[in-house]
């Protein structure tokens, strides 16, 4: 039984290796790289559960006189259908994201996670310390 | 023999994955994911997803590489070493990344062994379309036949997130940066273009290709019925072509050809020619995509039309939305509003046992 599972065993082991590179690294290009091997595996999954052995591409096999020929095992269209619209989408929105990226080389200067929390803690800080600051200006003058 | 070939394509696309996490030259890791997606091409193939897997060919190895090189232009080439985490490996992250691991892989002990013919999955509607689709639709090719009319309305929603995603990228890149077009001439002196130019290999490859991989485009458009294919590879295949003339000419030629605010219109018009079939068949007096209405003395023939319309739509926007998401991250690389100002931070204080 264990034995025919191998194939989702691997997806998942694949897809692990993605979120691990999601998750890990600090570099916002490198993220979205691990987040679209991440999705493949989510394709993949969906596509070998459609799979039959033995099978063929779902598209029918025909006689010379157009009439199709029987007995043949056909893999299953839905799950190809869905990911097949699933990747171009998945380009598209990887596309918003890495315009994103850009955005935030261009208003921090950088791209890495640790560096882009660090400085919007030290923004933070320094309106804490003007905020602080107006009132005794205010008495002053 | 197959499990062989399954084993080996899975073994690869493993090592290639953790080769890209490792791989600090961002470079390279953008080669590495375009060759990850041309192997997973080859896995989708064996497990007889052709569709898929030409899709995948075309996106993943086409587009998304150009994508993440547009992107690394823009950014930084190489990935700064990690200052809080500086060994190697990141355990927090291994203990989440194993515990879901562990969970989604329980999960699959009580699923349906591979390739069984009688799971669950392939009872209801899928079997209805492998048994009644061809006397139905009238064509061959299965994958089409639900893309198109039966799952209309998916697929219409699908052609609307592409469309959405194309405006995103447009309006985050878009706004500011001047558009590429040939009144301003000073634009592609400051690209990358030039060096590519002057590479002999390159720039004759390219001219004897692109011919060829418009015209493979249009065929895979045409014949989506009778074999693999259909819009949305066709519509990635087109603009992968353009996008290759932009890269070695430069975006500037390129605009030349395929103007910036037609394909900018482009996008919606694929859309509306999607919807207006809808409406159309609406108007005959059938639901929304019901093309059959069409010629109701040979549902079969309006079938036809409706998927050779509504694919001609889905053809239109993707090649439209890839090219504008290309021309605006080209746009960007040669803006000169951009700033580019190094930052500099203390470095991380020293923890005490190291002191």
């Amino acid at each position: 039984m264990i034995a025919n599972l191998w194939h989702y065993g691997l997806v998942v082991v694949l897809m692990m290796t993605g979120l691990y590179i999601v998750i890990a690294k600090r570099n916002y290009v490198k993220k979205m790289m691990g987040l679209a091997i991440f999705q493949t595996s989510v394709i993949m999954l969906y596509v070998t559960m459609g799979k039959v052995t033995g099978g063929t591409p779902p598209i029918f096999v025909q006689n010379d006189d157009g009439t199709l020929t029987e007995g043949i095992v056909y893999s299953n269209p839905l799950p190809m259908v869905l990911m097949l619209t699933a990747i171009v989408v998945g380009v598209a929105t990887m596309a918003v994201g890495l315009a994103l990226v850009v955005r935030i080389k261009e208003a921090y200067g950088t791209v890495e996670d640790d560096l882009v929390t660090e400085l919007n803690r030290e923004d933070e800080a320094r309106r804490h310390l003007s905020a602080a600051a107006q009132p005794i200006k205010e008495s002053k003058s | 023999m197959e499990e062989a070939i399954t084993i080996a394509l899975f073994a690869l696309l493993l090592v290639m994955a953790m080769v890209i996490g490792r791989e600090r030259n961002l470079f390279s890791a953008a080669m590495l994911t375009g060759i990850f997606s041309l192997i997973s091409a080859g896995l989708f193939t064996a497990l007889d997803a052709v569709d898929v897997a030409f899709t995948e060919a075309a996106v993943g190895a086409g587009i998304s590489t150009v994508l993440i090189l547009a992107t690394l232009a823009l950014t930084d080439h190489h990935e700064a070493h990690d200052r809080l985490h500086p060994s190697k490996v990141n355990w927090k992250a291994v203990g989440v990344v194993t515990l879901t691991g562990v969970a989604l892989l329980y999960g699959t002990v009580d699923m349906p062994a591979f390739g069984v013919a009688d799971a669950p999955i392939h009872e209801g509607v899928a079997k209805h379309y492998i048994d009644h689709s061809f006397e139905e639709i009238g064509i061959p090719n299965v994958v089409t036949a639900v893309l198109a009319s039966y799952r209309g309305y998916d697929t219409f929603g699908e052609l609307g997130v592409i469309f959405v995603a194309g405006l995103g990228v447009a309006l985050l890149l878009g706004a500011g940066a001047p558009s590429i077009t040939s009144e301003h001439p000073h634009l592609p002196q400051k690209s990358r273009a030039p060096y590519v130019r002057e590479m002999p290999v390159v720039r004759v490859v390219t001219k004897a290709l692109l011919p060829f991989i418009l015209l493979f485009a249009l065929y895979v458009q045409a014949h989506g019925d009778f074999g693999p294919g259909g819009g949305f590879q066709a519509g990635v295949i087109f603009a992968a072509g353009l996008v290759l003339y932009g890269l070695v000419w430069g975006p500037t030629a390129l605009e030349r050809f395929a103007r910036h605010r037609i394909v900018e219109r482009a996008t919606a018009i694929g859309l509306l020619l999607y919807g207006g079939v809808g409406v159309a068949t609406m108007a005959v007096g059938g639901n929304f995509l019901e093309y059959g209405v069409l010629t109701p003395e040979h549902p079969q023939h309006g079938q036809h039309y409706g998927i050779f319309l509504v694919e001609l739509g889905v053809g239109i926007t993707v090649s439209a939305v890839m090219l504008v998401i290309y021309y605006v991250f080209a746009a960007r690389n040669v803006s000169p509003t951009r700033s580019s100002a190094p930052v500099t931070l203390p470095p991380p204080p020293m923890s005490e046992d190291a002191s």
